[in-house]
């Protein structure tokens, strides 16, 4: 190895740091360590002077390591590697000190943040010694995109890349896309009709040629890494052949089994043959198998002897598909907290007492009641109540806020009073009319007449027949009991049942509340953990519907920015297998998040891919015979800079 | 080889197990006896540490060491030892890391001399006494060696030219050290005579995915035969002990109890395996990882059984010799 001449550089971020720290201090400090051939400090190390300053003493010092103290490498680490590069040093011969966020902006006392500093900056040198030159490698981009989940979120981004002429499928698990927004009778603020304003995209990405839809169909499999994902797709069987199928629709008037209809939200009731509903995409009936007489006791066969294009397939089978894709686009959705968790709302023992997707499902001219707002006993109610924040902003049930569902109950309450003519009463606890146009819309709810009373709806009873909404007024400072004959629960926005499973297949992490994780809360909102992999609409968290759009096309922009590259950077800084050493237990195997470690059955050593490996040292941190390691962060590199820590 | 080789074996802090192993070699040790001859041998033959003394310095080709250094004449006769041997061998796990001895640093020296010589059930005429490194009688000064804050390893005062770790070192690979000393063809400075793989390697049991849903101690389950220990739920320092053994403990359903020590890759041996049987234990709920945690008996004792004294943090308080 050559001589290690080592440059230090200490900024002073402006006042950011000098205010601190004794900057020309350190770097006196930095000076008489060992293996530093310069030490200086400078203004704005990050400004072009600054980096000036580190190529010119590349040249004229022979420096063959650096270590700059700033802010943290999250900010300018690969602002320096370049510099580095540029003067034709390798980029990971570089080690930042995070002397901003971690000693001037947190520490008491310039003496005290000066000593840190002077620590922070020996380990660092330290470390910086061990360095070794890593090189980042490329991998070739296929073109095509998956989206999964066919919502309003996942529709916006499939149309997006499929205009720039790039192959998309959607792969939705319910019969026809659409997801939640298809549900809705009304939009907030404009009080446009969902399904109007819905339909013609899910139109335009049935008839897109650049866009396959793969509906009633899971993912079952990921395998491989971003640019060359290798995806296994379930294609359940629809029992109903797709080429011959018109959609005339006379297989579920004739089929003699009813159900439920979920998407009615069990108000009304659908056969066992069906399309969903009646704008579906692809509007082709599924039969349920479960529910269907034919599949059930073998014997019925109605749908197929009326289909007059003998569609219907009883014999028809799960198909599995494997397709190759370059990203991903994740945007399963979201689902509604199950109101009989919390049995104080009288979900499920009284009878009126409904959810707000089920009022939805009530108030719209294809819903169970053709748009006719009814109790259960037919008569049109004279009062309503909407609970806004049932199970949200609730440490027993949610913590969050469900951040939608003040505007859409000031919607319900709209369309109760519109459609009711009664008295319409909205229990908040405070009133969240955060986007565009909202805080209008409140206003003129408002003066529609309906009876704001601020106060969390805590429990629903009922007494003599009667229900009761009881709440404390937080106005009035007293508790109330406002009788109504008919609840509408806005509840929770929850993570679908199987967000884990769908989070383990994509390698994507949760936040604590569930939903699936973005890269970075503020930055990254739309990446994710595993590169290539993106997250858009409801399943990242609660979202309305303008949101969950700018979502979808933002992922849309992610997809195609990789796509437009052609190939895609695999970073050295990944973990890797001294198979001399490697004894094969497999305590590596299962606790990879991303699946990057396999194992060798001829050699008996586990196994990295490095394209799918993100250096996260999970496997490293467990390999007991020191067997794993990941680059770039070795135990000779870590521990110097500890060593360094703790001595000064 | 003109001469015969010159050897000397030596025991510290130790059981006496890695003398035992010597003579484990069976007939072998007659073949050693061929073309060694043996200098100093507390155990088994009548020398004083002055014929030792007497000796020039590399005079001995070989010194097997044995034992963790505890008290101060260890220390010497250690130094002594180095001075007088052209290659001093760690023998065995206590010499090499600190071994069970070295489980003495999770106490003060105070907690230890009070069990001893106060507390302890069988202890006669608790009055106090302790040992004295002086005493003057009327016969002259008698003395005692030096009892130390803490147990160490022989590498922590001498320079060690090879380490032979296991608990003891299996015969196999006492030989097999032996021959390679004789052939003259000397690994690197500082090598382990031993594997650098570990006892999975050798273990011929199944392993699949680690994911242990409860921690028991062997007593408390029969074992499957074939399968990994540590699936089974016992804890197994296998897969971060360096092999050599053969895999004997594990082929006699009993778990490694990681007297090889680490690999070279290894800095600390408890610290790892600490962390790998943590990562079998995971669960999504925190308190159910921490309830199968909670199951295993003396992580410091299981972890650290052998390797304390070769620790980062060496014992329960870190405390620097006079």
């Amino acid at each position: 190895m050559p001589d290690v001449r080592i440059g230090v550089y200490v900024c002073h971020c402006g006042s950011n740091i000098a205010d601190k720290v004794d900057c020309a201090g350190v770097a006196e400090f930095a000076g008489g360590l060992p293996k530093v051939t310069i030490a200086r400090d400078y203004q704005y190390m990050c400004a072009d002077p600054g980096q000036d300053l580190i190529r010119k003493d590349i040249k004229d010092h022979k420096l063959n390591r650096v270590v700059v103290a700033s802010c943290s490498p999250r900010m300018h680490e690969p602002t320096f590697r370049k510099t580095l590069e540029s003067a034709g040093l390798n980029a990971y011969f570089f080690e930042m000190a995070n002397i901003r966020e971690h000693v001037s902006w947190v520490t008491e006392g310039r003496e005290q943040a000066t000593e840190k500093a002077k620590a922070l900056v020996a380990a660092a040198v330290a470390r910086v010694f061990y360095h070794e030159p890593l090189y980042e490698r490329f991998a070739d981009m296929n073109k095509r995109t998956l989206v999964v989940g066919g919502g309003i979120a996942g529709i916006e981004a499939a149309l997006k890349i499929a205009a720039s002429g790039n192959q998309v499928v959607i792969v939705e698990k319910e019969p026809s896309i659409g997801g939640n927004m298809a549900k809705l009778d009304k939009t907030f603020p404009t009080l446009d009709c969902s399904a109007c304003i819905l339909t013609p995209k899910m139109v335009a990405a049935a008839q897109d040629e650049n866009i396959t839809l793969y509906t009633y169909a899971e993912v079952e499999k990921v395998e491989g890494y971003v640019g060359n994902f290798q995806v296994t797709i379930r294609k359940k069987a629809r029992s109903v052949d797709m080429d011959k199928c018109t959609g005339c629709g006379i297989c579920y008037n004739k089929c003699p089994a009813k159900v439920p209809n979920e998407f009615d939200e069990g108000l009304g009731m659908r056969k066992a043959i069906y399309v969903p509903f009646p704008q579906a995409v692809p509007n082709k009936p599924v039969i349920d198998r479960q529910n269907c007489t034919y599949f059930q006791k073998g014997k019925c066969g109605v749908c197929s002897k009326v289909c007059p294009t003998g569609a219907v397939d009883y014999a028809q089978e799960d198909q599995l598909v494997t397709e190759d894709f370059g990203a991903i686009i994740v945007s399963t959705g979201f689902e509604t907290l199950d109101p009989t968790l919390g049995p104080q709302w009288g979900y499920g023992r009284y009878d009126n007492v409904i959810t707000a997707l089920q009022f939805e499902r009530l108030v719209n001219a294809s819903g169970p009641t053709q748009g006719k707002v009814v109790l259960k006993d037919g008569t049109v109610p004279k009062r309503v109540a909407v609970l806004h924040c049932v199970g949200s902003r609730d440490l027993n049930f949610r913590e969050y806020c469900s951040r939608f569902c003040c505007m859409s109950s000031l919607k319900l309450a709209h369309l109760a009073k519109e459609k009711t003519g009664g008295e319409v009463y909205s229990f908040y606890i405070d009133m969240r009319a955060f986007g565009k146009g909202y805080e209008e819309f409140y206003n003129r709810v408002m003066e529609e007449g309906i009876h704001f009373i601020r106060g969390k709806g805590t429990e629903v009873i009922q007494r003599a027949g009667e229900l009761f909404v009881r709440t404390e007024d937080t106005l009035l400072g007293k508790y109330r009991e406002v009788p109504v004959d008919l609840v509408v629960l806005n509840v929770a926005t929850v993570p679908r049942a199987d967000a884990e499973k769908v989070a383990q297949t994509f390698g994507i992490q949760r936040s604590p509340d569930g939903f699936f994780l973005e890269a970075h809360v503020k930055l990254e909102p739309l990446k994710t953990a595993t590169d290539g992999v993106f997250i858009a609409g409801g399943c990242q968290g609660p979202k309305d519907i303008p949101d969950s759009v700018s979502q979808g096309a933002g992922a849309a922009a992610e997809a195609l920015s990789l796509i437009e590259a052609g190939k895609v950077k695999i970073s050295p800084v990944v973990a890797s297998v001294d198979e001399a050493r490697c004894g094969g237990c497999k305590a590596c195997l299962a606790l990879c998040p991303y699946g990057a470690v396999d194992f060798d059955d001829e050699k008996k050593v586990a196994v990295v891919n490095e394209a799918v490996c993100k250096g996260c040292g999970t496997c490293a941190a467990s390999c007991a015979s020191g067997a794993m390691g990941v680059r770039h962060f070795t135990d000779e590199q870590i521990l110097a800079q500890i060593g360094e820590v703790l001595a000064v | 080889m003109s001469e015969k080789l010159k050897l000397a074996f030596y025991w510290a802090a130790s059981c006496g197990g890695c003398d035992v192993a010597v003579l484990d070699t069976d007939e072998k040790l007659l073949e050693i006896a061929k073309i060694a001859d043996i200098y100093f041998w507390p155990v088994a033959m009548d020398f004083k540490y002055k014929d030792i003394k007497a000796l020039d310095k590399d005079f001995l080709d070989v010194c097997f060491f044995n034992g963790a250094v505890r008290n101060s004449e260890q220390e010497e006769i250690a130094r002594l030892l180095r001075e007088k041997s052209k290659l001093m061998i760690a023998f065995g796990s206590c010499a090499c890391f600190g071994g069970i001895p070295a489980l003495a640093n999770l106490y003060d020296p105070e907690e230890i001399l009070s069990w001893v010589y106060s507390g302890s059930f069988s202890t006669v005429g608790k009055n106090g006494t302790r040992p004295l490194t002086r005493v003057s009688v009327p016969e002259g000064e008698l003395t005692l060696p030096e009892f130390y804050t803490a147990v160490y390893t022989l590498k922590d005062f001498v320079e060690v030219d090879y380490f032979l770790p296991g608990c003891p070192p299996p015969p196999e690979l006492i030989l097999g050290a032996v021959e390679t000393l004789v052939s003259g063809v000397l690994p690197p400075r500082g090598s382990v005579l031993a594997p650098d793989k570990t006892v999975c390697d050798q273990c011929p049991r199944e392993k699949q995915d680690k994911k242990v849903a409860a921690f028991r101690r062997p007593h408390e389950v029969i074992p499957d035969p074939d399968r990994c220990l540590l699936e089974q739920g016992i804890v197994c320092c296998g897969p971060g002990t360096r092999a050599g053994c053969g895999a004997r403990c594990v082929q006699a359903n009993m778990p490694c109890r990681g007297c090889f020590g680490p690999t070279d890759g290894v800095v600390d041996h408890g610290a790892k395996l600490a962390a790998v049987i943590a990562t079998t234990a995971t669960s999504k709920d925190e308190n159910e990882a921490a309830e199968r945690i909670g199951q295993i008996v003396d992580p410091a004792g299981t972890f650290y059984r052998f390797g304390l004294a070769a620790s980062l943090l060496r014992g329960k308080s870190l405390k620097e010799e006079n």
